[in-house]
């Protein structure tokens, strides 16, 4: 393998200490204190508006928290080595080759060297036969496949992944799901959001359960599934609803 | 009054080259505007969209004015800077093709900036979040966004070019219509509409239709292949 | 894309270089004449008869009288030749030119419907003319614009004791062209000068209704604008024009400038 590793340095555990956020006077995560260590998949769960989308992007530094601390292993505020592919994955108005190469050149890749890495992408995702291909103009799995895809040539030591499978039929859903299992596989560690139990149960090595912004349980998948502590997950997981 | 599709038809077959000179000269001078127009106004309209800043709400309602500034005044504007008694007398460029150039450069800027701040204001709210997490800053995702607008942005080009390839006023105040110098389809067509010239005058119009709708054939072509392209 | 990009690189390089051509780098002066002189086409006729002698390129930019004083005054031309007398004097007075040369003259008609509502065929005098207009309340079209002809007619209403106002009376505000195509339209009558009638295309029911009283006479001057108040002034090129033109040669050329078999403007240089 040609791939260059130039975010070499361990960037994980992240750490969130008493973390909150809030956009005027609506608190919307709470006091959440959590370690994120590396090569663990966790999966977070929670009603709609449980702020499970929030918490991803706070990790990835989309926001910042408005009171506690977000620490990286690497003591950068944002380190370059992650990467977080959304619900509906917003590909720019280019092909799919160049939708690839895009990060890599922000990151100041050489010409070479991205060309390698786009030419490898392609052919390990399966998308060579598109890389010419308007990337807007791909179905919604195959959209969301070459984010996955775009995600991984950047090659992050963190992936986050927000609801990716919620908008897909279920034969992408399940290509996606055998996408990030792969990268796991990999060493990639993996912050997942679904609503989807069956999901989390094939995918979960440990489930954060939110509630309200607040996190009110985080343990291994095996022990949350066998019996949850909190009546709002055993609600959950019932399929009852939780507001 | 003659038939001015058959003067208009005459002239071009004939390849007249006093019209020859005249079409060159406006095309050179309203496409050399359009081009230093978005050289200037691309980048301001997406640092414009892209910047907070005290008096932004301000600004943006001025450029959206001067949409609307008369013709005859820019070219007064223009005229004023670079008359021999003007701030820009020493460059002696009035009543030249550059003096032309300059005033319609003022016309269309305000156009190019408003219309490229909506598109990439437009364009940010979508892509802000995604940029951010690919790791591209403020200033690495003005390129990005002029980018992936072109094809909106391309109207707002196209909206420049018709306001001075169509305008009179200011080309005629700051180039003087010198014959075979600063003479331009406009200030031809309004020349012989007052010597009564009435055919010649709108051949010379249709003339002037025909280039802008080739161009903008061109430019529309150019869209629809882009669109399916690059979605 | 990258193939996109160059092609737009090149082109928009392409275009710079285009746009920064330098004029022809000839030898030239500015002349602001006024446009009624410009629209009788007098410049095309002699302009490359002085260019072929001398090589230096007359480049006129025609504007209304006031306008073009006004260009002279602050030095944006070099040579200003136009058609009102009193304010070429008050020029050279104010020092912003060096002297008035008479070099031709033309004349100024009245034209009108040809029905001539307001009977001005029977008048005897320019003045008696205007006050036949007024009197009838005939539709009549002026400049409105402050220029030589705007002026001429002024003073004729002047002379009629006519102070011109009411619904009869229209200010079109703009050149002679358009407003003797706005004559033709309303029908209305208007004061000319005899060169821009003659090489006007769009005359509709427009005829000359009077002509021929002294008091019609138009006299151009040519003024070379004072090297001492705008130094940049090409004052040797421009000296040669204005010498050029009020020469033997110079006064053959405009006398030999004939439309429709009709000589337009008349010698008449010292």
């Amino acid at each position: 393998m040609s791939r260059m590793a130039p975010h070499t340095q361990p960037i994980l555990p992240l750490s969130l200490e008493r973390v909150s956020y809030s956009i005027g006077p609506a608190t919307l995560l709470q006091d959440i204190s959590l370690t994120i260590p590396a090569g663990r998949r966790l999966l977070v769960m929670g009603a709609n508006g449980a702020g499970k989308s929030l918490f991803l992007r706070l990790c990835h530094g989309l926001i910042d928290p408005v009171s506690g601390r977000r620490t990286w292993a690497s003591a950068e505020p944002r380190p370059k080595a992650q990467a977080m592919v959304f619900q509906r994955p917003v590909l720019l108005r280019r092909s799919v080759a160049e939708n690839l190469a895009y990060p890599l050149a922000l990151d100041g890749m050489e010409r070479a060297a991205r060309a390698d890495l786009v030419a490898q992408t392609l052919d390990r995702f399966g998308l060579r036969p598109m890389a010419n291909r308007p990337a807007r103009l791909l179905s919604g799995g195959e959209q969301q496949r070459l984010a996955l895809a775009r995600a991984w040539a950047m090659r992050p030591q963190i992936l986050f992944l927000d609801e990716p499978t919620s908008a897909l039929d279920p034969s992408a859903t399940r290509m996606i799901e055998g996408m990030v299992a792969q990268f796991a596989d990999e060493g990639i560690t993996i912050v997942m959001t679904t609503h989807n139990l069956g999901q989390a149960r094939r995918l979960a090595q440990d489930v954060a359960f939110l509630h309200r912004g607040r996190m009110i349980e985080h343990q291994a998948a095996d022990t949350f599934f066998a019996g949850p502590e909190t009546p709002e997950a055993r609600a959950f997981l019932a399929g009852d609803l939780v507001w | 009054m003659d038939n001015p599709f058959v003067i208009a038809f005459g002239l071009i077959m004939q390849a007249d080259p006093a019209l020859m000179q005249i079409i060159s000269l406006s095309l050179r001078v309203t496409l050399s505007a359009v081009v230093i127009a978005c050289a200037i106004g691309l980048p301001l309209g997406a640092a414009l969209a892209l910047s907070r800043f005290r008096g932004k709400a301000m600004v943006i309602v001025i450029f959206n004015a001067l949409m609307g500034l008369p013709p005859v005044v820019a070219g007064l504007v223009v005229y004023l800077l670079l008359s021999r008694s003007g701030p820009l007398g020493g460059l002696a460029l009035l009543f030249t093709p550059t003096a032309m150039i300059l005033a319609q450069t003022v016309l269309i800027l305000p156009i190019i900036v408003s219309l490229t701040r909506s598109v990439v204001e437009d364009l940010w709210a979508e892509y802000q979040e995604h940029l951010l997490s690919l790791g591209a800053g403020r200033l690495q995702a003005v390129p990005t966004l002029l980018w992936d607008g072109r094809v909106s942005l391309l109207t707002g080009v196209l909206a420049g070019f018709g306001r001075a390839s169509a305008e009179v006023g200011a080309v005629l105040i700051v180039g003087g219509n010198i014959a075979g110098h600063t003479r331009t389809m406009t200030t031809a067509i309004t020349l012989e509409t007052a010597r009564g010239n009435l055919g010649l005058a709108v051949a010379l119009g249709l003339v002037l239709l025909s280039l802008t709708l080739a161009l903008n054939a061109a430019a529309w072509g150019a869209g629809q292949w882009a669109k399916g392209r690059l979605g | 894309m990258r193939n996109t990009r160059n092609f737009m690189i090149a082109a928009v390089s392409g275009l710079t270089l285009w746009a920064a051509l330098p004029a022809t780098a000839q030898e030239f002066i500015t002349v602001a004449s006024t446009t009624s002189t410009e629209n009788s086409g007098l410049f095309g006729h002699i302009l490359p008869l002085f260019q072929a002698e001398t090589g230096i390129e007359v480049r006129v930019v025609s504007q209304g009288t006031g306008q073009a004083l006004e260009t002279g005054r602050r030095g944006d031309a070099d040579v200003v030749f136009v058609h009102a007398r009193a304010q070429e004097e008050a020029f050279v007075a104010e020092g912003y030119g060096v002297q008035r040369l008479d070099v031709m003259y033309n004349d100024f008609v009245i034209v009108g419907p040809s029905d001539d509502p307001a009977g001005l065929r029977n008048a005897a005098t320019a003045p008696e003319a205007m006050a036949a207009i007024a009197g009838a309340g005939a539709s009549f079209a002026s400049r409105g614009d402050d220029s030589g002809t705007h002026v001429a007619e002024q003073t004729l209403w002047a002379l009629a004791e006519i102070d011109p106002a009411g619904t009869w009376y229209l200010s079109t505000g703009s050149s002679m062209g358009a407003t003797l195509n706005t004559a033709a339209q309303v029908p209305a009558y208007a004061l000319t000068d005899r060169g821009t009638w003659l090489s006007f295309a769009n005359r509709g029911p427009l005829e000359i209704v009077f002509e021929g009283d002294p008091v019609l006479f138009n006299p151009y001057g040519i003024i070379l604008v004072n090297p001492d108040r705008h130094p940049h002034v090409k004052a040797e090129q421009a000296l040669a024009f204005i010498e050029w033109i009020t020469s033997d040669t110079g006064q053959e050329a405009i006398a030999s400038f004939v439309v429709g078999g009709e000589q337009l403007f008349f010698p008449n240089a010292q």
